[in-house]
């Protein structure tokens, strides 16, 4: 019972330093936010390896490569445009 | 690793996560913000390869080569104007894994599973679900495939009601099953809510969908956080709860910049309630009939000539211009001669700068991204709160491609659709060029103004053409 209490613990307390530091980004970075913790949520991946941690029927095996193969699309796919769409930014320092 | 070790690492991991979110304050600082965020999910993997034993490590390795392969392809070929489609696609894929994973953990231990557990198990699996077929649909609309206004179905509050009470209702029933039956039970449960995120995101259209967007965008991160609380995984449900802290204030500044309620969003009210108004709003659809004949004509002769001219001489003679860029210039393929003809004027020695509406483009700040495509500075970008009181002092305003966002009677007019929405107070300068393809209302079927103002130069057609027209004669004088 204890740990529930914790995991809810943790759920809200990253729910509230999301929300304090999310209130500062600017406008400008809005979508590369998005994008950024639309890659974050991918961490199910985590979840769906946990499910080859003990045997797996067929069925399992199927589900589970399934979810993996997805998250990590989210995963990899998320990052990696982020990171192209943050460096179209370019100011007049090393712009131009 | 002992229990202390693991909550330690677990900790390092999500310091490291919020470290990320702390440089997003300026696009360099974002940059490493994000590669930040990648080590942080980068450790979270190997903190968790390496406590378990795993059967099937092959099967493991290849979907995940396989799915990064396919993100890594998308994400390198997307351009930027398709990067919302994109974006609601993703999140589509990770409600998938959500409710994938909620629901094979459901089956697989329904004894040892707490009720809190359980609760959070099914909620994963609706949530992801629901958060699946709607992204769906929402790509689908972000990137034209399917019709982009919103589409109500009969009785559509209740199909939805209905369908949410089903969905209770299985939740309920399947509580202590095992076996097959929960099989059943789970199979409709996640068909239950893929027919409720179609049913509810069908009904959010056009203008609305940067809301849509950032609401699907809190709820993949809610749909993780549940699967992390079945799962028992602490950095699963810090990951999730920091995501959908992220969604719910996107929604919520994106609601504040339409002036509209979320409920109201969702449940596809648009506002026009009393008779009053909705005699404005009706005479609103049919102002643009009326006006299609006046537009037939104006598209056949190419911009009047005097508008033309006295366009050019306006942008000669003006020493601060200030751009301000609607999606229409987005779905023109301008952004590129807007910043072309953006840098002549600087090079011509006036002072230049774009402002941009909080909810201008497909999602929030999506604007932002596609001048930074055009290679336009950050910092000639300026948001429209700090710059709204420089209108008066500046002395053009072009407006590309943008209505709405532009339209005086929201704050002119009471009772209209968009009335109490900021816009962008372009009627306070001296001289406005409006580049719009044609006079009709935007989005919101709320007829502009400024198209009937004689201080007003409208150059109707194409904004790209318009735009190059202009270039063309600055640039030879």
């Amino acid at each position: 019972m204890l740990d529930i209490f914790f995991m809810l613990g943790v759920f809200v307390f990253s729910f509230a330093i999301g929300h304090v530091l999310i209130w500062k980004v600017p406008q400008l970075l809005h979508t590369p936010l998005m994008s950024m913790t639309n890659a974050i949520s991918a961490v199910t991946v985590v979840g769906a390896l946990l499910l080859f941690a003990s045997e797996t029927t067929l069925a399992d095996a199927v589900l589970g490569a399934a979810a993996i193969a997805l998250a990590a699309f989210n995963l990899v796919g998320g990052f990696l445009i982020t990171d192209r769409m943050l460096r179209l930014f370019k100011d007049r320092s090393n712009g131009l | 690793m002992s229990d202390g070790l693991n909550i330690l690492t677990d900790l390092a991991i999500i310091v490291l996560l919020i470290a990320g979110f702390w440089q997003f304050r300026t696009p360099k600082g974002a940059l490493r913000g994000n590669l930040t965020a990648a080590v942080a999910l980068l450790c979270t993997l190997i903190v968790v390869l390496y406590r378990h034993s795993y059967f099937d490590l092959s099967i493991i390795v290849s979907a995940f080569a396989l799915g990064s392969l396919a993100g890594s392809v998308v994400a390198l070929r997307a351009t930027m104007i398709q990067i919302p489609a994109m974006i609601a696609f993703q999140h589509g894929a990770g409600g998938v894994a959500a409710f994938i994973v909620s629901a094979v953990e459901l089956y697989r231990y329904p004894a040892t599973v707490l009720s809190i557990g359980r609760i959070s198990g099914f909620l994963g699996v609706v949530i992801g679900a629901a958060t699946f077929s709607a992204s769906m649909i929402a790509s689908g609309k972000l990137a034209n495939r399917i019709k982009q206004t919103p589409t109500i179905l009969p009785l559509h509050d209740g199909l939805i009601l209905g369908t949410l009470l089903l969905i209770i209702t299985l939740g309920t029933v399947s509580w202590n099953a095992t076996g097959s039956p929960l099989i059943y039970y789970l199979v409709s449960l996640v068909f239950c809510s893929i027919v409720l995120g179609v049913v509810f995101s069908v009904r959010v259209g056009g203008a609305d969908m940067p809301v849509l967007i950032s609401f699907l965008n809190a709820t993949a991160g809610l749909a993780a956080a549940f699967c992390g609380i079945i799962i028992q995984n602490r950095l699963l449900i810090a990951c999730g709860a920091t995501v959908a802290a992220s969604g719910s204030i996107l929604t919520r500044a994106m609601c504040n910049a339409m002036n509209r309620s979320l409920v109201k969003v969702l449940i596809g009210i648009r506002p026009k309630t009393n008779g009053v108004d909705s005699v404005k709003a009706k005479r609103a659809q049919d102002e643009p009939e009326a006006l299609s004949e006046k537009v037939a004509t104006a598209a056949a002769l190419p911009v009047k000539e005097d508008y033309f001219s006295r366009a050019v001489e306006a942008v000669r003679n003006a020493r601060s211009v200030v751009i301000v860029p609607g999606y229409g210039m987005a779905l023109a393929q301008a952004q590129f001669d807007v910043a072309k003809l953006g840098q002549l004027l600087e090079t011509m020695g006036k002072s230049v700068c774009y402002v941009v509406h909080p909810v201008a483009g497909r999602m929030p700040g999506h604007m932002n991204v596609l001048l930074a495509e055009a290679e336009v500075d950050y910092d000639h970008l300026r948001e429209m709160e700090s710059f709204n009181p420089q209108f008066q002092s500046t002395d053009l305003a072009l407006v590309v491609g943008a209505c709405d966002v532009v339209n005086s009677a929201a704050i002119e007019i009471e009772g209209t659709p968009i009335s109490g929405m900021p816009i962008l107070m372009v009627h306070e300068a001296r001289n406005v060029i409006i580049c719009n393809l044609d006079e009709k209302p935007g989005y919101s079927g709320v007829p502009n103004p400024l198209y009937k103002d004689p201080r007003v130069i409208l150059l109707i057609g194409d904004a790209k053409e318009s735009v190059n027209r202009l270039l063309r004669s600055l640039s030879n004088p």
